[in-house]
């Protein structure tokens, strides 16, 4: 009796690893997909090879993705309109979720609901009249209208994140600092910014993302090739006639290099700043 | 803290999200209501003016495109296989990894990754995967299965499979990951108590798991099915913008296309106005919905 029931725990066990490999099979597959045609040779890119390692392994496409095309001038763009991106929204975010998760005011439900409601916006709603605003105000090629894209885009998701996570925090907090002296400002950034780290990880995560990705409003806007940013450039490589894999494939590969980074360190923040908000919302 | 100064603290704390919604939300919003009034498209683009229903009209009868149940229903397949098996393939795998196994770290980590890279990249890889000649799916499918070659791109219904395909390898990692967290807050005692009472694998799940985890999934849900039904990434990208013949089109990319290859500016923010409405109806019919029958368990 206790042996069948070790071996069919064994069994369990076996069955769960086998289900658990194929998944990351599946999910790693295309990623070594990149990483292959980024390594063919020139003359193999069109290749019915299925091997991971392709046969003369080159690092051509690299070289000439960093000498002969403007990578380095994509990459920077990006980096920077990111990197705003990601601040404003921290700092919004932060800010407005604070407000919206300690105080009563005039709009406050109307403020929360419409956050939610943002959402359901069809990205044509908003980025067709945006994109006739930026054409009168003379916008259109510029980073200030992409970036204020980007951050409304990011904002709600962000701002509610934030709020559903400061409402997990007990107010006593902040009273017992008070009592100690901190006027309200100092209490938030001294006793709760610090506590609320998972929920402005996730934020700044998010707001990362939306900009450093982000292809379809980008190709409206920046249409200056001295302006794109990275997804622009990439794109680029994927025209329709002749697709120039090896640097599609390698310009890939380090673009996803820093985001997967980013999310694996980030990634054990993620399952309790996603999901305490939501268990109380 | 007095009145005064607690107005000027929410004011400079709010304020600044505030604006920028204003400005950057809603003021287009009631922009796209008037645009979607109006004739406004390449020719007149500066000289337009309201001309009523017409747009609205348009979206609803226009002979010359595919017609808007034929997209609306294509979106709700799209949407609803979609969520589905995010969800199913989401909460499964977070199953898995919720028990005492090696490696556990290692396979979160690998079965993320869908979620973390770029989702132009996701898509552009896909379509390069799904082409007839040298993608790898074909080559997989005709080596290993000894079965014949897929035109994935070059047919409506293989294309719009392709799309879907992508995009439910794109979407599982983020339902596994609210699933999981979900997981970890339900207690041990639970399953202990109902392994004294004799309960099985399956009991357990059905009347513990399940339902305590519910709560944080509907709201995860909702989410997906907004994003979902929005996401104009991997159709675009993947069917390279509706190809073939504009057969693959869900609502986003069609209005996308309406406005932007073809600047039909009045029609386009017309059909976005009624893809909003269409989606406010939908999710708030699923959160009514869930909340009506939460009170079953």
């Amino acid at each position: 009796m206790k042996n069948t029931f070790k071996s069919k725990k064994i069994l369990v066990k076996i069955a769960t690893h086998i289900t658990l490999i194929i998944f990351a099979i599946i999910t790693v597959y295309p990623v070594s997909q990149v990483i292959t045609i980024s390594l063919r040779p020139a003359d193999r890119l069109l290749s019915t090879s299925l091997e991971i390692i392709p046969d003369n392994a080159t690092l051509n496409a690299y070289i000439d993705l960093f000498t002969n095309r403007p990578f380095l001038l994509w990459t920077a763009n990006s980096a920077f309109v990111a990197l705003v991106v990601t601040l404003t929204g921290v700092v919004f975010a932060s800010m407005a979720g604070y407000a919206f998760s300690r105080f009563k005011f005039i709009g406050k439900k109307i403020g929360l609901l419409s956050l939610l409601v943002t959402q359901m916006f069809p990205a044509t709603m908003l980025l067709l009249p945006l994109y006739i605003m930026l054409i009168y105000l003379g916008l259109i090629n510029t980073y200030l209208g992409i970036i204020i894209i980007y951050t409304a885009t990011a904002l709600p998701f962000c701002v509610w994140t934030m709020k559903g996570y400061y409402d997990t925090i007990p107010f006593s907090l902040e009273e017992a600092a008070k009592i100690d002296g901190c006027n309200q400002f100092q209490a938030f950034y001294k006793i709760i910014i610090p506590l609320a780290s998972p929920a402005l990880v996730i934020t700044g995560l998010f707001s990362f993302m939306t900009a450093w990705s982000e292809y379809i409003v980008a190709a409206q806007v920046l249409q200056d090739a001295q302006l794109w940013t990275l997804p622009l450039g990439l794109k680029s490589f994927e025209a329709n006639m002749t697709t120039e894999w090896g640097l599609y494939g390698a310009a890939s590969f380090i673009v996803m290099i820093p985001v997967v980074v980013l999310f694996l360190v980030l990634s054990r923040w993620l399952v309790s700043g996603l999901t305490l908000g939501s268990v109380k919302g | 803290m007095n009145k005064l100064s607690r107005n000027i603290f929410i004011a400079f704390f709010v304020g600044p999200t505030i604006l920028i919604l204003l400005a950057v939300v809603f003021y287009p919003f009631i922009y796209n209501l008037i645009i979607s009034f109006s004739n406004m498209n390449l020719r007149h683009i500066k000289d337009w003016e309201l001309i009523g229903l017409v747009q609205y009209i348009k979206v609803f009868t226009d002979p010359t495109e595919p017609t808007f149940f034929n997209v609306f229903l294509k979106t709700i397949i799209w949407t609803f296989t979609n969520v589905f098996f995010h969800v199913v393939i989401g909460v499964f795998l977070a199953l898995l990894l919720n028990q005492h196994i090696r490696g556990k770290s290692v396979y979160r980590t690998l079965l993320i990754l869908p979620w973390a890279i770029p989702q132009y990249i996701v898509a552009l890889t896909w379509r390069g995967m799904f082409n007839y000649e040298y993608g790898s799916i074909n080559l997989i499918i005709t080596k290993y299965l000894s079965l014949p070659a897929v035109e994935w791109l070059k047919s409506p219904t293989e294309a719009f499979l392709a799309c879907i395909l992508t995009n439910i390898w794109l979407g599982f990692p983020f339902m596994m990951v609210v699933a999981l967290g979900a997981l970890q807050s339900i207690p041990h005692e639970l399953y202990e108590a109902a392994d004294i009472d004799g309960a099985s694998w399956f009991q357990k799940l059905r009347n513990i798991t399940l339902p305590l985890i519910r709560p944080v999934m509907i709201p995860a849900i909702t989410l997906g099915i907004v994003w979902t039904f929005n996401n104009l990434n991997i159709i675009w990208l993947v069917s390279n913008g509706g190809e073939p013949s504009d057969q693959t089109h869900i609502l986003i990319s069609f209005v996308y296309k309406a406005a932007f290859n073809l600047y039909r500016y009045g029609y386009a923010a017309a059909l976005s106005f009624v893809i909003f409405v269409i989606l406010l109806f939908i999710s708030l019919t699923f959160m009514k919905r869930t909340k009506a029958t939460e009170s079953a368990y």
